[in-house]
């Protein structure tokens, strides 16, 4: 059977695109997380954030998956999860 | 969309059926004697020569003729179907094509084979393409998603547990349970208070796992469950244990395969499951109560991802739903704001007397043993306890008689600072005799296993009556 279309079971009050998470208003008082997924040269890009957002005055904790191959590890998804607000990761070498 | 029917004679046929291709070379002497219009279910080669063939892929012509079997033979004039044959009979075939030396060679009568259209899992895509029904929930396409399953996780439509995937086709296939409309409302779903169509019932009820029988028995309970009375909105959002409970009565439980025997109030009957699990799922997806948001409930129960059970109704102890008015031999949902399951282990009183006095002791704990005329209760007598009733001539209601008496307690005992406790009701009733359940706050029922002198209590929410909720019974009908 064809799973590709689901009829909606809500009272259809939400847009049916799923809504993204509300970008916050400030970064103000907020951690932010870097993940390198650990392409060359991500690393790059992830200091210079951390450069700017330094001089911002707000908190950064970097992380790095063990390789872009593969989807980063629960544990990893789960420590992020807890310890930052917000995370950046650079896609691309 | 509708068109006339093509004047002549129409076959309609299936090159994987041996009837259809018994008849192929006949097609073209058809063809020379009139207009001839050849569907093929299945194929581009069958008849391929003849002008008047055309493969009908999509089925739609198939569909629109109402074809059971192929071959079907149908004779069309001025655009109007006069007449139709299936499978090889050589004397029909001869009488309707008016070629009476059709078929010589062949053998007298041959059956057919069903038609593609009746094929498990297409009639429902045929109806939902060419047919009469519009279902009118939004589609969400969720063809980027790899898992149909984790897409109805994401969208926040599960209770927590896996949900059957809600396709076209199997809430139609659910739509088929019942003979109301789809687009009928069948009432204000609290808390959002947005009309519930008989559609959004058979979705939810996809999600939660159910058959399509079971739709009479959900629509019922969903009734109850919305009326005045019942006053679901508050039961939704109470910081209290209570949510629906769903008690069934009458043929309908045994029909549909429920359990009112061994685990009644336990997993591993479907329809007990999903029946009760489809209606959590209504209040979820349909009437936005989710805990957390408006369903404040401190600590909840089990009993609110499921609750439904039936009673095991015996000749001599009158069932819940007809003590509640409805007449025998017809089915009944009752439903009841339950918390979760107390146990009563008696396993020493062999008299009714001693039995009763031990229930009514239970009963006390209902709430807090200082409050009183709060919640109401559901009292579930085991098989082996009811005998004990039963073999001294106790009715239910006598049984219901005894426990108002037991449960008969002096004020003093319960009021606010007795007993270095200060939970308790008001000081004014300190001089009274108090009852613990308010009038018609007690009900009794029959279920479980044949072995084991074992009861149950299921407390009601501690807002019972106008100012909260009542039980109520409502008829199951088609």
């Amino acid at each position: 059977m064809n799973e590709t279309l689901l009829l909606d079971p809500t009272a259809e009050r939400a847009p049916a695109q799923r809504a993204r998470l509300a970008r916050p208003a400030s970064l103000e008082g907020k951690v932010v997380g870097l993940l390198d997924i650990s392409k060359p040269r991500g690393n790059v890009f992830l200091d210079r954030i951390e450069e700017q957002l330094a001089t911002m005055g707000i908190e950064v904790k970097r992380y790095a998956k063990p390789t872009f191959t593969r989807i980063a590890p629960t544990e990893l998804k789960q420590q992020m999860a807890a310890e930052v607000d917000l995370l950046v990761e650079g896609l691309a070498d | 969309m509708t068109t006339a029917l093509p004047d002549g004679l129409i076959v309609v046929a299936k090159a994987d059926c041996p009837t259809c291709r018994l008849v192929e070379p006949l097609l073209a002497e058809l063809a020379g004697a009139g207009a001839l219009t050849v569907y093929v279910q299945d194929s581009a080669e069958y008849a391929a020569a003849l002008p008047g063939t055309l493969y009908d892929q999509t089925l739609e012509h198939s569909y629109r003729l109402g074809i059971e079997f192929v071959p079907t033979l149908i004779r069309v004039e001025n655009g109007q179907e006069v007449e139709r044959t299936y499978g090889w009979h050589k004397e029909d075939w001869r009488a309707l094509s008016g070629v009476p030396t059709l078929g010589e060679e062949l053998p007298v009568m041959r059956p057919g084979c069903g038609s593609k259209t009746l094929e498990p899992g297409i009639a429902e895509e045929l109806e939902l393409a060419f047919g009469d029904i519009r279902l009118q929930s939004r589609e969400i396409d969720i063809s980027s998603a790899d898992d149909a399953i984790e897409a109805c996780y994401e969208r926040g439509w599960s209770d927590g547990l896996p949900v059957v995937p809600p396709t076209p086709v199997r809430v139609l296939r659910m739509l088929k349970g019942t003979t109301r409309a789809p687009d009928e409302v069948v009432g204000l779903m609290p808390p959002d208070l947005v009309p519930c169509t008989v559609e959004k019932v058979a979705i939810n009820a996809v999600m939660a796992g159910c058959k399509p029988e079971y739709m009479p028995v959900l629509l019922a309970a969903l009734e109850a469950a919305l009326t005045d009375e019942f006053g679901l909105h508050g039961l939704i959002c109470t910081t209290m244990f209570g949510s629906p409970m769903i008690v069934v009565n009458g043929p309908a439980a045994r029909a549909i395969g429920m359990n009112s025997g061994v685990n009644a109030l336990g997993q591993g009957n479907r329809a007990n499951a999903t029946i009760g699990r489809a209606l959590q799922l209504i209040i979820r997806n349909v009437g936005g109560g989710r805990p957390g948001e408006i369903d404040r409930a401190t600590l909840g129960n089990p009993g609110k991802y499921s609750f439904c059970f039936a009673e095991a109704e015996d000749s001599d102890w009158l069932p819940l739903a007809q003590e509640r008015g409805i007449e025998a031999g017809r089915s009944a949902v009752t439903l009841f704001p339950g918390e979760g399951v107390q146990g009563i282990v008696d396993q020493k009183s062999r008299d009714p007397e001693s039995l009763a006095r031990s229930f009514a002791l239970s009963l006390r704990a209902v709430d807090h043993a200082k409050l009183a005329m709060a919640g109401d209760a559901v009292l579930v007598v085991s098989p082996e306890h009811a005998r004990v009733f039963i073999e001294a001539g106790w009715s239910k209601q006598r049984l219901r008689e005894e426990l108002e008496r037991l449960l008969l307690a002096p004020g003093a005992e319960l009021v606010a600072g007795a007993g270095g406790i200060a939970e308790g009701i008001p000081e004014r009733f300190k001089d009274l005799q108090v009852p613990k359940f308010r009038p018609g706050g007690l009900l009794i029922v029959r279920a479980g296993g044949t072995a084991g002198l074992f009861s149950a209590i299921i407390a009601g929410w501690a807002a019972s009556g106008p100012v909260g909720s009542s039980p109520v019974t409502r008829e199951v009908t088609v």
